[in-house]
Order: C-alpha cells, then sequence, then structure tokens
C-alpha cells in the first residue's frame, strides 16, 4: 500500500512551497485584489520558469512532461498561497487541447500555454443557473465565426484564449477555440477581484473547433470538467488548509476571558469538525489524483466526490475563519475575505456544488463506473 | 501511487493466506464476515477459544506482542494485513481484542514479572479471556471520577462499587478494574488498578439491555470482593497512569471493515425503489444531496484508511489523528439509517430486514457514546492533533472528597 505521493512529487511540493513563501506572501493577491490587474504578471512569469505551466505539456511541445499528479499538488500550493494568477482554468484549456486537439492544434498552440503567453479560460455560462445543453444559445456559423455572449468566464479577465461552447448551424453542440481581445472580453465586478471573471462577446469572431468536431461536445466538455475538478479541488484544499492554519494560529493567539479562545470547548470543537472536514477533502482528493492519473474508470465518481468534498471544505473553513478572528475579521485590512472570496470564486467556477452532487449520485445510480469508488477495499489487494 | 503490497508484505499476505485456507473456509460471496459478539452462548466462546489457539499454536495469534511473550514481534502493517485476510474467511467472532490489544500491553508495561508469567501466554493463547471494568454509572467521559473502592485489609484488598458498559464479564476469566484508594487527593491522584478474578466470591453480573433491544454487555456489582495485593496492577495511588496505558492501545480498528452495515449504495438502492414526492425518491434533489455528501464521508474515511496503511507500511506509527473515523463515521451511520427509514414512508415504521434500515438507526445512538462520545472524540482531535489548549478544570487540585460531583 502506497497512497502516497512520490518523493520527487514531493520534492516538487516542497520547491513550489518555497517558491511562493518567497514570491507570493498573501500581499500579492491583496495587490491584485485591490487594483485594476487581472492578475500577477510576475508571478505568472515566475509560474511559467518553474515549468508549472507546462506541466502536463509534453517536453515537444515545451512542457516539462510531469503527470496530473504533480499538476495536481502545484495546485494545492498556489491555492495555499492565494496565488492572483489563472493557473487551473488556463491548464484546463491546455487539457482539452492535449485530449481532443488536432496535431496541427498541439503543434501550435501548447508551446504558448507552456511559456504562459497563452491563458485560457471556459466561455461556458450565459444566463444565471447550471450549465446544461439546452441553456446554450451561443452559435458558430458555418464559417466557424461565433455569435452570443458568455458570463463569469473564470479567469476571463486575465485570458486570451477562450474555449467556447456553442452551436452550430444544425443545432448540434460545439466547441470551438476563439482568440480574445479588448474588444471581445470585459472584466466583471467579481466577488474575487484577486481572479476577476469576464463577459465574453462574440460578435462574428472567429474562432476553429477544437479538435476535428467529430467527437460529442457535451460528453467531451464533462469529461474535461471531471478532469479539472480534480486539479482545482487540489487548489481548494490549499486554500482550506492555509485558511484552517492562520485560523488554528489565531485561537492560540487570542485571549478572552482570562484564556486562549481556542481553549473554550465551543471554539475548539469547530476546530476539530473543521480538521475532519478537510481530512475527508484531503483523503477523497488524493484518490481522485490516483483515477486521473491512471485515467481509471472511476474517475468520474472520484473527481465529483473530491469536488464536493473540497468545496465543501473550503468554504467552510474561509467562513468560520472569518467568523473566528472576530470582529477583526471583518475588516478590509485582514486577510480574512481573500479567502472568503477566493473559496467562492473556486466553488463556482467548474460549476456549483449542487449539480456535483447531482452529478455523484448519477454515478452511484447509473453505475457509469461499476463498482469504482464502491469498493470496501484497495484495488489491487482484492485479489 | 500505488495500492499493492511490498514484496515483504505480499509474503506475509501469502502465508497468512495459506494458513487460513488450510483450516477454515473463505466466506461465500455477499456473506458477511462475523459481528461484535453479542451472544452469551458458551459453545460460541469455546469456539472463538479453540480457533485462537489454533492460531496461537502455528504463529498467527498476537502478531505484534514480543516473542518471550508469546508474539512474533511484528510490525502493526503486518497485524493489519492478517485482519485483512481473516476477514475473507469463515471463523468465530474474536472475543480477545479488548485482552490481547490493550490489557495485554498494559500488563507488559505495569505487570509484575510474576503477573506476566503467570498471565500472558494463556492470554496470548485465548485459554483464559480477559475484560476491562472502568466506566460507572456516574463515571463515563470523566471516568476519574469514579466512586468505586478498594480497601486494604491485611495483605488483600477489599472492592465495593459498580461498574458498567463491561463487555464480556459472563465468559472472561480475568478483568481489569480501577477503584479508588484514596479519596482525600486530587481525583487522578487517588486511583488503582487490580487483576480481578471474575469468579471470586462477591462479583454479580448483571446484561443491560439497550435502547435497541440487544444486550452485549454488562453491569458488573463488586461487594466485599477480596483481591490479594500481588494482583494488584502497577503502584498503589497509580492506577491512572496505567489507564492512560489501557486507553492509548484502544486503536481504531484499522483493517477491519469499519463502515459496513447500511452505506450509502443501500440507499440508492432503496430510493430507486421507494415512490418520491414526484417520480421516484431517486429523483427528489434533496435526497439526492444527501446521498452525495454520505457518500463523501463514507468515501473520505475509507481514504483516510488508505492513507494510514500506507504510514504502518512505512513503518510509522499513527497518532490521535484516527480520532476522525469515529467523530465523523458514527454520526454519519446514524444520519444514513435515519434516511433509509424516513425514505420508506409510513412503512418505515415496520421493522424490515430486506434493507436493515431500522435495525441499523436503533443501534446507531450507541455508537456515537461507546468508546468516546462525540464531544470526547471532538476534545482529543482539538486538543492533541491540534494543539489547542485544554478546558480550565475546577476539580484539579481539589481532594476528590471534597468535590461535588454525582450520587453513588
Amino acid at each position: 500500500m502506497n497512497f502516497d505521493f512520490s518523493e520527487e512529487q514531493k520534492l516538487l511540493r516542497t520547491t513550489a512551497r518555497d517558491y511562493l513563501e518567497d514570491r507570493a506572501p498573501l500581499g500579492l493577491a491583496r495587490s491584485v485584489l485591490e487594483s485594476e490587474a487581472a492578475m500577477s504578471r510576475e508571478l505568472w512569469a515566475g509560474a511559467a520558469e518553474m515549468g508549472w505551466l507546462g506541466a502536463v505539456i509534453p517536453e515537444e511541445w515545451g512542457g516539462a512532461g510531469f503527470g496530473h499528479g504533480e499538476l495536481a499538488l502545484i495546485a494545492e500550493e498556489l491555492g495555499r498561497a492565494l496565488a492572483p494568477i489563472p493557473f487551473g482554468t488556463s491548464a484546463t484549456v491546455a487539457d482539452a487541447i492535449l485530449l481532443a486537439g488536432t496535431e496541427e492544434q498541439k503543434r501550435r498552440l501548447l508551446t504558448g500555454f507552456a511559456t504562459g503567453d497563452r491563458i485560457g479560460t471556459l466561455a461556458l455560462a450565459e444566463r444565471r443557473g447550471v450549465v446544461r445543453p439546452e441553456s446554450v444559445r451561443a452559435t458558430q456559423g458555418r464559417d466557424g465565426t461565433l455569435s452570443g455572449t458568455k458570463i463569469g468566464a473564470p479567469d476571463g479577465a486575465a485570458a486570451n484564449l477562450a474555449l467556447v461552447l456553442a452551436r452550430d448551424d444544425a443545432g448540434a453542440l460545439v466547441l470551438a477555440l476563439a482568440e480574445l481581445d479588448d474588444g471581445s472580453r470585459t472584466a466583471e465586478e467579481s466577488i474575487d477581484p484577486s481572479r476577476p471573471t469576464a463577459r465574453l462577446s462574440f460578435d462574428g469572431t472567429p474562432a476553429e473547433p477544437l479538435g476535428t468536431g467529430e467527437q460529442d461536445a457535451w460528453t467531451l466538455l464533462r469529461r474535461l470538467l471531471d478532469r479539472a475538478a480534480v486539479v482545482q479541488s487540489f487548489e481548494q484544499l490549499g486554500t482550506a488548509q492555509r485558511a484552517f492554519d492562520l485560523t488554528r494560529e489565531q485561537v492560540l493567539d487570542r485571549y478572552a476571558f482570562g484564556r486562549p479562545i481556542g481553549s473554550f470547548q465551543a471554539i475548539k470543537h469547530r476546530m476539530a469538525d473543521l480538521y475532519a472536514s478537510l481530512e475527508i477533502a484531503r483523503s477523497n482528493c488524493y484518490y481522485a489524483a490516483w483515477a486521473l492519473t491512471n485515467d481509471d474508470p472511476g474517475l468520474p465518481l472520484a473527481a465529483c466526490t473530491a469536488r464536493v468534498a473540497a468545496t465543501e471544505a473550503c468554504n467552510e473553513a474561509s467562513a468560520e475563519m472569518v467568523q473566528l478572528f472576530g470582529g477583526a475579521g471583518f475588516t478590509w485590512e485582514l486577510d480574512c475575505h481573500l479567502f472568503y472570496r477566493r473559496a467562492q470564486n473556486l466553488a463556482l467556477a467548474l460549476g456549483p456544488i449542487g449539480e456535483w452532487r447531482d452529478r455523484l449520485v448519477d454515478c452511484l445510480d447509473t453505475g457509469s463506473a461499476p463498482g469504482a469508488g464502491l469498493r470496501t477495499e484497495p484495488p489491487a489487494a482484492a485479489g | 501511487m500505488d495500492f499493492t503490497d511490498t514484496p515483504a508484505e505480499a509474503s506475509f499476505r501469502a502465508g497468512a493466506r495459506a494458513f487460513l485456507e488450510r483450516h477454515t473456509e473463505r466466506l461465500d460471496p455477499g456473506e458477511a464476515p462475523p459481528g461484535p459478539f453479542i451472544g452469551e452462548d458458551p459453545a460460541a466462546v469455546r469456539r472463538s477459544q479453540g480457533w485462537q489457539a489454533l492460531k496461537f499454536d502455528h504463529g498467527w495469534a498476537c502478531l505484534t506482542w514480543p516473542q518471550e511473550y508469546g508474539g512474533r514481534g511484528l510490525g502493526p502493517m503486518e497485524q493489519v494485513i492478517w485482519n485483512q485476510e481473516e476477514l475473507r474467511f469463515r471463523t468465530p467472532v474474536n472475543i480477545f481484542s479488548i485482552g490481547i490489544g490493550m490489557l495485554g500491553p498494559t500488563l507488559m508495561k505495569h505487570g509484575t514479572g510474576e503477573q506476566k508469567r503467570r498471565h500472558l501466554a494463556k492470554m496470548a493463547r485465548g485459554d483464559e479471556v480477559w475484560c476491562q471494568l472502568f466506566s460507572e454509572p456516574g463515571a463515563g467521559s470523566d471516568v476519574a471520577g469514579l466512586l468505586t473502592r478498594a480497601t486494604r485489609d491485611g495483605a488483600d484488598w477489599v472492592i465495593d462499587g459498580q461498574k458498567t458498559w463491561n463487555t464480556g464479564a459472563h465468559f472472561c476469566r480475568w478483568g481489569v478494574v480501577i477503584a479508588r484508594t484514596d479519596p482525600d487527593v486530587p481525583k487522578h491522584q487517588g486511583l488503582t488498578c487490580f487483576i480481578v478474578d471474575m469468579r471470586s466470591a462477591g462479583i454479580e453480573v448483571r446484561p443491560i439491555r439497550q435502547m435497541n433491544g440487544g444486550s452485549g454487555v454488562n453491569d458488573v456489582f463488586f461487594d466485599g470482593v477480596r483481591v490479594p495485593d500481588e494482583n494488584r496492577l502497577g503502584d498503589v495511588d497509580g492506577g491512572w497512569r496505567v489507564a492512560i496505558t489501557i486507553l492509548m492501545n484502544e486503536r481504531a480498528a484499522i483493517g477491519a471493515r469499519g463502515m459496513a452495515g447500511f452505506g450509502p449504495e443501500d440507499l440508492v438502492r432503496l430510493a430507486r425503489e421507494a415512490d418520491g414526492p414526484r417520480g421516484k425518491a431517486i429523483e427528489d434533489s434533496a435526497v439526492r444531496a444527501r446521498i452525495a455528501d454520505f457518500h463523501v464521508r463514507t468515501a473520505g474515511l475509507r481514504f483516510t484508511t488508505y492513507r494510514t496503511l500506507t504510514a504502518l507500511s512505512r513503518g510509522e506509527t499513527p497518532g490521535p489523528e484516527n480520532a476522525i473515523h469515529k467523530l465523523v463515521g458514527s454520526p454519519l451511520r446514524q444520519r444514513m439509517a435515519a434516511l433509509g427509514v424516513e425514505l420508506q414512508g409510513p412503512a418505515g415504521a415496520a421493522m424490515d430486514a430486506a434493507y436493515g434500515a431500522q435495525s441499523a438507526w436503533l443501534a446507531a445512538p450507541g455508537m456515537r457514546l461507546a468508546g468516546g462520545t462525540d464531544e470526547i472524540m471532538r476534545n482529543i482531535i482539538a486538543e492533541r492533533v491540534l494543539g489547542l489548549p485544554a478546558e480550565p478544570r475546577v476539580d484539579k487540585e481539589l481532594p476528590f472528597s471534597a468535590m461535588r460531583r454525582n450520587r453513588a
């Protein structure tokens, strides 16, 4: 039994943590939040230099050729640092090209993702609510151009390439890649201005189909989102863990009624519950990383489970952080709101928790992966 | 990341499996391994003892015990592998976990040479079964507030009082009891442990009838029970240190099927069958959300066990973080069983063997109390994992006799 990351992977994580402690203190997220910037250009350039942006891109296209386990660990560390860069979202668009792009597209586009010149976003939602096939109105004409408006595009304000869900002239769903510019991209007034979303307007905008366009777009999108959810769950886990660690320091340092507030059972029981939530999320994330790395048929269930667990842990840890810091926690000066904002931003980006809960039960119900995730014992030990 | 054994683990597993194949049969697919012992059937006790003796004679008992006490001096990972394999076979219920798992190691640490010689080998072979007598009607979470008295009388001690939540007193030969030997010092300082012959005059065992109708545990009454001083375990008034050793050995049953019983898969089957407000219950989004959360926790605990096994496999010792299994798992089972009953509508008011939700629901409250209440588990995590300070206590310096407490 070795349900843990390898020594090389852990070394990569340590390197990432050291680098981010130096280059990305919480003040960096705050500086983006308080400015008009869409991201930290310096940290983005640094992430490219460290090889993180091309983590899963093969070396022939300028990447580092790591696996998804490494990608997940980098995401966890970036989450811990509240890094104000569009790492996970952009990696998802690169992953889409890797999975479904033509050889020509991979050759032409992936190097840019590894260098950081290309920054991807997901253009899915058009109105309030869960994104479903019937909610897609954007169209791709016979000449390939896109028309329509997308909202809440994650990290959209920083992006220059969008993966767009649209309909072709026959009404079938398609996934297309469209370059973005200041004309098509408007930053939204985001709940988390350290990672602002955008409204994307297409009006006869040139675009190309992702891959040959033969694959069913909805099935491909679900697969992409499952894979993205695993990576994002690690980012949420990192954010949740940092919020929790800072809260623990606070309840040890803060005195009231003559004793540290962490000695009151009313407080420590909440901390114990948060800890349990975090551990449940961490264990589910690890399993999902295993399923993603091994392309296990149980990936959809594992991804839904990790996503729900990490979203809950991150939302709870950041919300409790504000409360346990007391009145000071509600001030602009303290960092609690950075966590509170980021947690919600990450929770919405790939679809809300309710959607993932619903899909999780679909996996259990229809057995999209028979037995997977329901195992009572490790797979290999069952023989 | 992989879920395979190391070569050494695989070879140990093969040896364990070969022994089990030779001496018993594999469980049929879907057949449950034996549950906890709740009967008083003497034949079942003898079967358990026979199986333990066979394991002992072939070197498959007390794997983690030192060789000088009849064990094999192996690590916890080997014990886990053995447990996993044994669970695949049709074997009698295990009635030795309190003795071999908790009391044996305590005897090794605090017992006299004579006590170890007299008891450990017989305990290891299952020839003599042991039980623990700690909790009292007036001392549960605060077990150091116990009232059972032990008074010196010549070469003997005389024990009077009542113990409760005891497992196995009616078939055990020996028990470890903790009693108050000095009421005029603070509560932790006046306690002493004793090894008690459960056949002694003055001991009366009465089964407790639980709220679910079951009864696997007892009240045990001590009325002038004489215990020779040579059976004292540890120092006079040093009983709390002994008790701590026992409680430290009360580990999560790693490798066992911790979350067996009514679970998310049963809920999915049931919700597919039962009618909901619109269509089947499985189409009800509120039901779906609850099942999803139950699955997240169930899977999370399972994968947390994988992480623990990984630590064991590397020779690390898992610590108090294992408390989350009980803290999360026990209320989870209760909530899952409650949804199972609820989904059946008015029909759920009748006991139903098909899904077993009603019996799981009736048994569930006990699991949130046994071995530490939810609140005790939270304190363990907060204090021992997170390092948060303990609550100030009013009874720390006060002599026990001057302390406000429950009536006997």
